[in-house]
């Protein structure tokens, strides 16, 4: 088994034409089932959505001490805007996780293997 | 016995060729049983060196491809016997295989499956870079060195390595996986495989003197017609390569210039290739299953049956583009489907199709149109496509062979 980073990304400002209401609670839905989904498959390891990046906060070593600042970390218009942790048996098994994630929430997902796995 | 006197019985030479034949199946195999990529070349090649010191004195062994797989097998065991992360290794494999005295066969599920294929679609696997995609297939399957493959696709050795080695630590950190993807994904994941051979091809027929290559691309076609006997597209790109291999040697002078279709001398096109391609060709058109490699092949097909250029059947060949470029749908089949328009409706008609194409950077599209202007008289247009064509041709010969036509414009 090997455990895969499923990572949700959002180009900030690039917002999708606005959801009604009704859109909203179908693509809550389509997440939840999705959920379940790997959960009933035993894929399931953690997974959540975050809010958006300006409300993160950085922490970091400057000169012997702890600094801590407004985030977010990294000066890029993509941010993570979610992710989940999966476990399945090869990329092949996390590609389908990732195509139904991608259908889900209709944004691009990328896969990374966790080094902890090759072991 | 040991004739220390005798002339070596087998060349290195010879032995070079068996490994690059052979050595594609020994190493999927390796790969099969241990898991690793890199233990499997290494061990092969190590194999290799042991070929190398007996061969010449023993003479070859009676089935040189088992011999390989046997021996780097055994000395990929000892290697890894000296190593406590090998014993691990070597504990895993032998638990995959209860009660087998072959160590290491896992039980095979359905048909048993060569282990070529399995290679080729780890190789060809979508999450790597096209780049790496033939790097691999080059590398694992044909048995080239990482200098005869970047020599083939003009990148200097380090970074081919570089690449190779980033592409192979990737298999192994995603688990990409060792295996034929199921029948429902297999149409998605055979599309890359045979783009990969197809480019392998393309790059031996009009690249830096690699004709290794070509030969490379059809012995990789063959494999996977013959282990995939239900999928026609696997066919079809054989038929495409046997039927343009069949007249590769046509295509240029001693002296490197380029022979057009039309002007090349059609009773030195290869009939024996041209029957093995024309007879896949027709299993496919019963099979009634066309795709844009078996569409190609028929094209191809077509003009192999004209002793000349006007007694192609070009109403067949635009029907068959036609019918291409429903399924695939780009410029430059688009292209290709006007110059057969221009043999049947002539130029005019042509030229009308070929100027509504977005391919300004596409060379060939200027070569057309040259061809089409001249043919219509318009010599001055003429002269300055081909001048066009001929500054953004890739090699020397298509230079050459454009900037020749456009002078005959003038």
């Amino acid at each position: 088994m090997a455990q895969y980073l499923l990572s949700v990304h959002s180009v900030e400002g690039e917002t999708a034409p606005a959801m009604s209401d009704e859109e909203m609670q179908q693509s809550w839905k389509r997440i939840q089932v999705l959920n379940e989904e790997l959960r009933a498959a035993g894929a399931w390891v953690f997974g959540g959505a975050l809010h958006e990046a300006d409300t993160a906060t950085v922490v970091r070593m400057s000169e012997g001490e702890v600094l801590t600042t407004d985030g977010p970390f990294a000066e890029s218009k993509e941010h993570l805007g979610g992710f989940y942790i999966i476990e399945t048996d090869d990329l092949d098994a996390a590609l389908v996780w990732a195509s139904k994630t991608t259908e889900a929430v209709g944004k691009p997902i990328e896969v990374r293997p966790f080094r902890a796995s090759e072991a | 016995m040991r004739d220390l006197d005798a002339s070596p019985k087998v060349e290195a030479a010879q032995i070079g060729r068996i490994f690059r034949e052979e050595s594609g199946r020994s190493v999927a195999t390796l790969i099969r049983i241990f898991g690793d990529i890199d233990i499997a070349e290494d061990a092969v090649q190590e194999a290799f060196a042991v070929a190398l010191r007996k061969w010449p004195f023993d003479g070859l062994p009676p089935n040189p491809g088992g011999w390989i797989t046997t021996t780097a097998r055994n000395r990929a065991i000892e290697r890894l016997r000296r190593e406590v992360r090998g014993r691990e290794l070597l504990s895993e494999v032998a638990t995959l295989s209860p009660g087998n005295d072959d160590p290491g066969m896992p039980k095979e599920v359905g048909p048993v499956q060569d282990d070529r294929l399995r290679l080729i679609f780890t190789c060809c696997h979508p999450a790597l870079s096209a780049e790496a995609q033939v790097a691999l297939t080059l590398r694992l399957l044909c048995g080239m060195t990482t200098d005869e493959v970047a020599r083939a696709f003009l990148v200097a050795e380090p970074p081919m390595a570089q690449r190779l080695v980033r592409a192979k630590r990737k298999i192994k950190a995603a688990r990409i996986p060792y295996r034929v993807p199921e029948d429902h994904e297999l149409s998605g994941r055979l599309r890359p495989v045979l783009a990969v051979v197809y480019l392998v091809y393309n790059a031996g027929l009009t690249g830096p003197g690699e004709p290794g290559l070509c030969s490379e691309a059809i012995r990789l076609a063959r494999i996977l017609s013959t282990l995939m006997p239900d999928e026609p597209e696997a066919a079809g790109l054989l038929a495409l390569l046997l039927l343009t291999e069949s007249r590769r040697a046509l295509r240029t002078r001693p002296d490197g210039s380029l022979v057009v279709l039309g002007e090349q001398d059609r009773t030195r096109w290869d009939r024996v290739l041209i029957e093995e391609g024309q007879a896949i060709v027709r299993r496919c058109l019963r099979r009634n299953q066309p795709g844009p490699y078996q569409l190609q092949a028929a094209i191809n097909a077509v003009h192999a049956d004209a002793p000349t250029v006007e007694q192609t059947d070009w109403w067949q060949i635009v029907a068959l583009y036609d019918q291409l470029l429903a399924v695939a749908p780009t410029p430059v089949v688009a292209l290709n489907r006007a110059i057969a328009i221009g043999e049947v409706r002539g130029p005019a008609a042509a030229l009308a199709l070929v100027d509504d194409l977005d391919l300004d950077n596409y060379y060939p599209f200027h070569a057309t149109r040259a061809d089409l202007l001249r043919r219509l008289g318009r010599h001055t247009e003429a002269a300055a496509a081909y001048e066009r064509a001929a500054a953004m041709a890739p090699t020397n010969a298509e230079r050459d062979f454009l900037r020749l036509g456009g002078r005959a414009s003038r």
